[in-house]
């Protein structure tokens, strides 16, 4: 997928007037991200470009963070929290719920496009947990019941903003 | 009711406006030190208050403060770490999403003491709604006049950005955070030179975590003996904001004195144990803190007391685990996050931690021996010639569970199975 040419605009221009352009790293990834789901090879490719830093540094760097995602994902991501309140919480059997559910594993994306499930370290929800985070979004706490209910409702929205 | 600092505008929808918040008083500790005070004037109250770094490591804040030169080169930062990471801890989201102003002007604070140029708030990407918050409060208190090139007319310059993470643990180190803000892959960096004299671009720079900084407009404003009256226990200073998880009946945020005992915590606050439950043990102040046993419950929860029983009171991030739950199990799940999260730097924490994931999930497993547990007291010790601060963190949970839960970690060598029944918890 191709990047915006305003993105791209929008960018270049703001590279130029930063003092130290490199910060503006993670910056960059996730704003391409936003635009085409995730940072493909073409876009972090375009990153370095713009931000005139080795390819294999912007590498290092996509791939070291939790939020940036290098391969495809569904339209909504599913950050799960495995960390130990949650765990204490049942996490283990909110995640098996989910994977029966969704048809795949962790790790996994649908096979309509329509979730991916990933892991996350604890969220900072603690007083909300089991916990999780859908395209920025917590949700918790968490029980199967819930967890149902909100996959329905993703799947009516996406299928409401198709319409 | 305890005196509620920190928390004094927190209400239980929305933030605290701009307007609100001056008319509590807000931005008068800052028109205060701007008209009356000079930098060298801020550092000493603050070192008289006994401020404590909030953030895990307690370094106190005044001495950090001294420790940037009269002559060091500009520009100075100061950073604000908001990353809070660390498993169990939320307070800083809280205080942010309560009472944004009063960062601000902490921070504002912070600056005019060590003569900052500019802040930088290093946030999470989980906190992405804080960090909005942030950057309209931001650009209303620039409108203000309280940030900008001539704050409120001194002739003082200082203004934030917020910088979005991209969201990993080893960020909220404050080194490997430099070089996440310098656009770098974020392993810390070993002092000296330390950051105060060269640090973020190489130039002097001061990090405090968010729940430090909201102290300093009420130091301002009250004194250093009003805000070491606060505590309970002698040698303490100030509120904390006690976080509080796990197996209770009302988990969240309390701002308790600091030096309330455990018990306290537990029972008038966050309502007790679920029925059914009892108490078996809590981590005091996050994941990278040692397990506190029975013989703790009544322990007063401030930085001196905790460190004189051996222990850390961290983030203090109460995770509480009830006789149910298996805390090899548990282990097992706060290894499985160091182990994930390690930056990979260097050895003793790339290597060390899977190897102790490894041989703790055998155990849990039911196919532990007894030289397993020789072997994981020594690798914890290796843990401690690691890069930075993170492994010996990580080793904490682990060493304290052979320390204090030595049976049960036997018990499920001896009967070749979890006695808990499994890894699962309830």
């Amino acid at each position: 997928m191709s990047i915006p040419e305003t993105l791209k605009t929008e960018w270049k221009c703001r590279i130029q007037q930063s003092d130290h352009p490199r910060e503006l790293v993670v910056d960059v990834l996730l704003a391409i991200q936003g635009q085409i789901g995730y940072v493909d090879d073409q876009a972090l490719r375009e990153a370095a470009d713009w931000l005139q830093v080795d390819p294999l540094e912007i590498e290092e760097i996509a791939t070291f963070y939790t939020f940036i995602y290098r391969e495809p994902v569904g339209r909504y991501v599913i950050h799960l929290c495995d960390s130990v309140i949650c765990w204490l919480g049942g996490y283990d059997a909110l995640r098996n719920h989910l994977c029966r559910k969704l048809g795949i594993a962790l790790g996994g994306t649908t096979a309509d496009g329509l979730f991916t499930l990933l892991p996350v370290c604890c969220i900072g929800y603690c007083d909300r947990s089991p916990a999780m985070l859908i395209n920025g979004k917590v949700y918790g706490p968490l029980t199967e019941e819930t967890l149902d209910r909100i996959l329905s409702e993703l799947r009516v929205a996406a299928s409401d903003k198709e319409l | 009711m305890v005196p509620q600092v920190l928390f004094q505008n927190r209400k239980p929808d929305r933030i605290t406006t701009l307007a609100e918040y001056q008319a509590g008083g807000g931005y008068s500790a800052l028109s205060q030190v701007l008209t009356r005070q000079d930098p060298k004037g801020l550092q000493t109250l603050i070192d008289e208050a006994l401020l404590l770094g909030r953030g895990g490591a307690a370094f106190p804040m005044g001495r950090k403060l001294a420790t940037v030169a009269d002559d060091a080169p500009h520009p100075r930062y100061l950073v604000c770490n908001a990353d809070e990471m660390e498993p169990g801890t939320f307070k800083d989201r809280v205080l942010i999403h309560a009472d944004p102003h009063q960062l601000i002007e902490g921070m504002l604070l912070a600056a005019y003491a060590i003569g900052a140029d500019k802040g930088l708030i290093f946030i999470r990407p989980e906190y992405e709604g804080a960090a909005r918050i942030l950057e309209r409060e931001i650009g209303l208190a620039r409108e203000a006049g309280f940030l900008g090139a001539n704050i409120l007319g001194s002739g003082v310059a200082f203004d934030m950005v917020v910088h979005r993470s991209g969201g990993r643990y080893i960020c909220g180190e404050a080194t490997a955070q430099l070089n996440a803000l310098e656009g770098k892959r974020p392993n810390p960096r070993k002092p000296p030179p330390y950051p105060t004299e060269k640090g973020l671009w190489g130039m002097p720079t001061v990090t405090q975590n968010v729940e430090t900084l909201c102290c300093l407009p009420h130091i301002v404003n009250n004194g250093a003996d009003w805000f070491k009256s606060l505590a309970l226990t002698s040698g303490a200073a100030g509120t904390k904001i006690y976080q509080i998880s796990g197996k209770v009946n009302r988990p969240g945020c309390y701002e308790l004195p600091m030096g309330i005992k455990l018990s306290r915590i537990i029972e008038e606050y966050a309502g007790g144990m679920p029925a059914g439950s009892t108490f078996k043990a809590c981590l005091p102040g996050g994941a990278s803190t040692r397990f506190m046993t029975k013989d703790h419950y009544d322990i007063e929860m401030d930085i001196d007391t905790l460190r004189n029983a051996g222990h850390r009171l961290g983030t203090a991030a109460i995770m509480v685990f009830d006789d149910k739950t298996c805390l090899v199990a548990a282990t097992v799940n706060l290894i499985t996050f160091f182990a994930r999260e390690s930056c990979g730097w260097c050895t003793p924490c790339r290597e060390g931690l899977p190897y102790i994931l490894d041989i703790l999930q055998r155990i849990e497993n039911g196919q532990g021996q007894e030289r397993h547990i020789g072997m994981l007291e020594s690798m914890a010790r290796h843990l401690w010639k690691a890069y930075c601060a993170f492994a010996p963190g990580a080793a904490s949970p682990l060493e304290s569970l052979l320390t204090y839960f030595g049976d049960e970690v036997r018990a499920h060598i001896t009967e070749k199975k979890c006695p808990f029944g499994g890894r699962e918890a309830t």
